[in-house]
């Protein structure tokens, strides 16, 4: 009893303010991690709703509910605020969550960087929605803003857009450099770069995707606002420029940042799999690899976003022959976590099941990537929703699923409390359902010939939209009980011991649950 | 009359060409179509059999080594054999797929040797077709009626994608496509082709089809254009040669008369009446997409033009700003787009509906003067 007071007393020196202030000046990667994913929740639902506007207006035929202007605003905002918004805080979080604990480090290297990385995210998001106000609207010319339509043709709000990019922009760098930082010199004593935890490496190499992409992304939405407001012509062939160089801009940070939104979860998968498989990780060094080759080759690929803009036919070739290239760490890692499971002794508790459904649902959207990869093929896909269908397999039933498996996984670590397992299973099938009604039909509108970004659409994809709609208002209302569960969790609940999963491994799963608030002030040693 | 001519035909055609799948890439109409539809399905198929089996390695694992069955885990976590065979494998499947690939782009790619040249020009949100080798010029506007969007009337079979005035290309020719744009990027996507070519602005590109059977082929805008993107339908009739010529013929003989009535109009004063009966219909064919039928624009997008100043005093102004557009902005140059009557009858009907009431004509011969000046 004595060395807890002890310990306490050593903690308290700087006593932790209360109330808002604890919040605001918070430098403990537990508070800082919690902020991120309570704010990546709500932008979730945020831009959730506006997917539900788009749906409601696409249930049918005709125009109904929202003017054209109004729907291009929301399938751009949906867009922005689910990648910059959702997934991308939710995997900070985590990582200022996990990354110590996983390394036994007692927080993250640079703290004071670290709230402010968060609460700048606030400012960024308030900015851009604060622009759905303005006389002409919010931006409309999708969450890719190709010029011209998003310089000379725009409206006033793209200022908005594009410093609200840049908070974001510096946002992440300071986290990427945090995670680097912290990675590289906090871990614990015989931590050795091959002892980290697959989450820690996935993080690591995604950091420096990040730092890699992010001023790309910068010197895009600067050139867009010079060419806008300050007489440049770096988009406009008019005064020597050329808007197909916008895209190859734009997609050298896109691709990369795809990857951004799934290393991460590749991580996630590989803690859980082997955890409910009670069966160490299978091929924990060709995860490492394959990592890394995913991320060497997102540099190489960005034009495949771009086949139909004219391309000489030897950069079409080039472009087609290295996403291809792609699919085989993919599939290294598909094939590592299936043979994890092979002679397991699994249980199916909820996390699982997100990792289970994750591991078939990524590799649809692996397969359809694949097909997109094709360049003759592509000319026929590209901008339709077989697209839309396969970015959101990747994204949604992807990234957010691997998400959800995470907090499952964790909750009890960060609560204390066991989370209710009936709730969650219940969460889990109403996903997995509606996800699956909602974006599945999506592939047939697309070969069918139903473009992206239309607010209405022929006769021929009535059916299909209907029913992709009921799939998308079902998915919206299933995550309602996520936040009930999430809720009943913190507030309450079963005890959670230190380690509630049988076959968890790793540091985390050494410190009591909750975590205190400080962990590892010594560091743990690793054999 | 050409107009009605058009129409008639496209109710008559047969709808063989797009009846083909409804779930599925349509085989198109062409050898190039077919070859991207069987790439399509051999790559679709391989990715089937694989998920078969990952799949199914998966469930296996999950119906049998779990465990409330008695599993016990057992220790293996590596094995570099299997791992090599599972990187060499896909890495050979791949090779697979991408020689027939690298054969039907090449095949896509060769634009040379082409009988008929159109060039094909988005702006927003419409396509404007010129046969280099003709003097035919038109735009191809969306036809489906602004009712019919708004749920006022029954929507048609072809709803979203029929147009006033469609592309004809001839049968069994190599037909090639010049794409740019004059305002933001479009793309020009003829499923039936398998073409699907971004318009760049101030670039052309190139695409080229040949297709072997008559029929109505249709298509839309798939590059997020603003506003009315998704409405701004592409619809090809591909003719037996015979039947293309004498269309060709008569487009030519049209458009020479109508440049013959455009002099003999310029010595005519059309009545306030008539000029603002015509003028709203050009508006809202021309217009109205942007300033809206109630002339109040979207504020902060699209300028009002009722009580507008320049619409309500500057006519000089005014009849500039429509011949010639606004560069830097949407508003696009009509002189080009509408004849010099419609001009004169937009004008008007701008500077007197909502409310503008000026009580000032404008004629066909004001405008040719400016145009002139």
């Amino acid at each position: 009893m004595s060395t807890v007071v002890g310990e306490m007393d050593q903690h308290d020196h700087h006593h932790a303010p209360s109330g808002i202030s604890r919040w605001l000046f918070t430098t403990n990667h537990k508070d800082i991690g919690s902020m991120y994913l309570w704010f990546s929740f709500i932008m979730f639902l945020v831009g959730g709703s506006m997917a539900m506007v788009i749906r409601a207006e696409l249930f049918q035929p005709g125009l109904q509910l929202v003017d054209p202007h109004f729907f291009n605003q929301m399938t751009t905002v949906h867009g922005l605020i689910m990648v910059f918004g959702a997934v991308m805080p939710a995997f900070t979080g985590l990582a200022n969550w996990m990354i110590p604990m996983m390394i036994g480090a007692p927080d993250m290297a640079l703290p004071r960087m670290n709230n402010w990385s968060f609460w700048i995210l606030p400012f960024a998001f308030a900015i851009l929605l604060a622009s759905l106000f303005m006389e002409g609207g919010g931006p409309a010319f999708g969450w890719t803003f190709y010029a011209p339509l998003s310089t000379t043709y725009s409206s006033d709000s793209t200022a908005l857009f594009v410093f609200s990019v840049h908070i974001m922009g510096i946002s992440s760098i300071m986290g990427a450099i945090n995670v680097i930082v912290t990675i590289m010199n906090m871990r614990a004593p015989g931590m050795s770069y091959m002892k980290m935890p697959l989450f820690v490496w996935t993080w690591f190499i995604t950091a420096f995707l990040l730092i890699a992409v992010m001023p790309v992304l910068a010197g895009a939405v600067t050139m867009v606002l010079t060419d806008k407001y300050f007489g440049t012509s770096f988009f406009d062939a008019a005064g020597g420029g050329d808007p197909v160089m916008f895209q190859h801009i734009f997609w050298f940070f896109g691709h990369p940042e795809v990857y951004i939104m799934i290393l991460p979860s590749f991580g996630i998968i590989s803690a859980i799999i082997p955890a409910f498989s009670r069966k160490r990780l299978f091929g924990y060094a060709s995860m490492v690899y394959a990592t890394a080759a995913i991320a060497g080759l997102s540099f190489l690929v960005w034009a495949h976003h771009m086949f139909t803009t004219g391309m000489p036919v030897f950069a079409e070739l080039f472009f087609m022959y290295c996403t291809m290239l792609i699919s085989i760490p993919t599939g290294v890692k598909v094939f590592n976590w299936v043979a994890t499971m092979w002679r397991g002794a699994m249980t199916f508790e909820t996390p699982m099941l997100f990792a289970l459904a994750f591991v078939i649902l990524f590799t649809i959207g692996g397969f359809s990537g694949l097909m997109l990869a094709i360049t003759p093929i592509d000319f026929q896909y590209h901008d339709t929703y077989f697209v839309v269908a396969h970015f959101h397999y990747v994204l949604v039933s992807g990234a957010i699923f691997s998400i959800m498996a995470a907090a499952y996984y964790w909750l009890p670590k960060w609560t204390g409390h066991m989370y209710d397992e009936k709730l969650g299973k219940l969460h889990f099938w109403a996903s997995l359902i509606s996800v699956n009604v909602l974006f599945f039909p999506m592939h047939f509108a697309g070969l069918a010939g139903m473009p992206r970004r239309i607010p209405d659409y022929s006769l021929a994809f009535a059916d299909i939209n209907q029913i992709v709609s009921i799939g998308g208002f079902a998915f919206g209302l299933s995550q309602l009980i996520f936040l009930w569960v999430v809720i009943k969790c913190v507030k309450g609940g079963e005890k959670a011991p230190a380690k509630p999963w049988e076959g968890a491994e790793g540091l985390e799963w050494t410190v009591p649950s909750p975590a205190p608030y400080h962990t590892f002030d010594t560091p743990p040693e690793v054999k | 009359m050409s107009i009605k001519l058009i129409t008639a035909l496209m109710a008559m055609a047969p709808m063989a060409a797009q009846a083909s799948s409804q779930y599925n890439l349509t085989q198109g109409v062409t050898d190039i179509s077919q070859r991207v539809f069987d790439l399509h399905m051999t790559i679709f198929y391989i990715c089937c059999a694989i998920g078969l089996i990952v799949f199914g390695a998966m469930f296996w694992a999950v119906i049998h080594h779990r465990k409330s069955k008695g599993s016990k885990p057992a220790s293996f976590h590596e094995n570099v054999k299997v791992e090599i065979l599972w990187t060499v494998i896909p890495f050979v499947i791949l090779i697979g797929m991408a020689i027939p690939a690298t054969s039907t782009l090449i095949a896509m790619e060769d634009t040379s040797e082409a009988d008929v040249t159109v060039l094909v020009t988005g702006s927003q949100w419409k396509w404007h077709y010129k046969y280099l080798e003709s003097d035919v010029e038109y735009f191809s506007l969306l036809a489906t009626q602004r009712e019919q969007i708004e749920n006022k009337l029954e929507k048609g079979e072809n709803y979203l994608l029929e147009v006033d005035r469609p592309l004809v290309i001839p049968t069994g020719k190599k037909v090639r496509f010049l794409i740019t744009s004059d305002d933001v990027i479009h793309s020009w996507w003829v499923p039936d082709f398998a073409v699907k070519k971004d318009a760049n602005p101030g670039f052309i590109n190139e695409a080229w089809t040949q297709v072997n059977e008559p029929g109505i082929y249709r298509g839309q805008c798939a590059e997020l254009c603003g506003k009315d993107h998704g409405y701004m339908p592409v619809v090809v009739i591909a003719k037996s040669p015979a039947d293309y010529e004498s269309w060709l013929a008569e487009q030519e003989e049209i458009q020479r008369q109508a440049k013959a009535e455009e002099q003999r109009l310029l010595a005519m004063s059309m009545e306030m009446d008539e000029l603002m009966e015509l003028g709203e219909r050009v508006y809202i064919g021309s217009c109205a997409a942007c300033h809206q039928a109630n002339g109040e624009g979207i504020p902060g997008v699209f300028p009002g033009l009722k009580g507008s100043a320049m619409v309500t005093s500057d006519m000089d102004a005014h009849i500039d700003i429509v011949v010639n557009g606004k560069s830097g902005t949407a508003m696009q140059a009509f002189g080009n787009q509408l004849s010099l009557k419609e001009l004169a009858a937009v004008i008007t009907y701008e500077r007197n509906a909502w409310g503008n009431n000026t009580g000032e004509t404008v004629q066909a011969a004001d405008v040719n003067a400016f145009m002139n000046q």
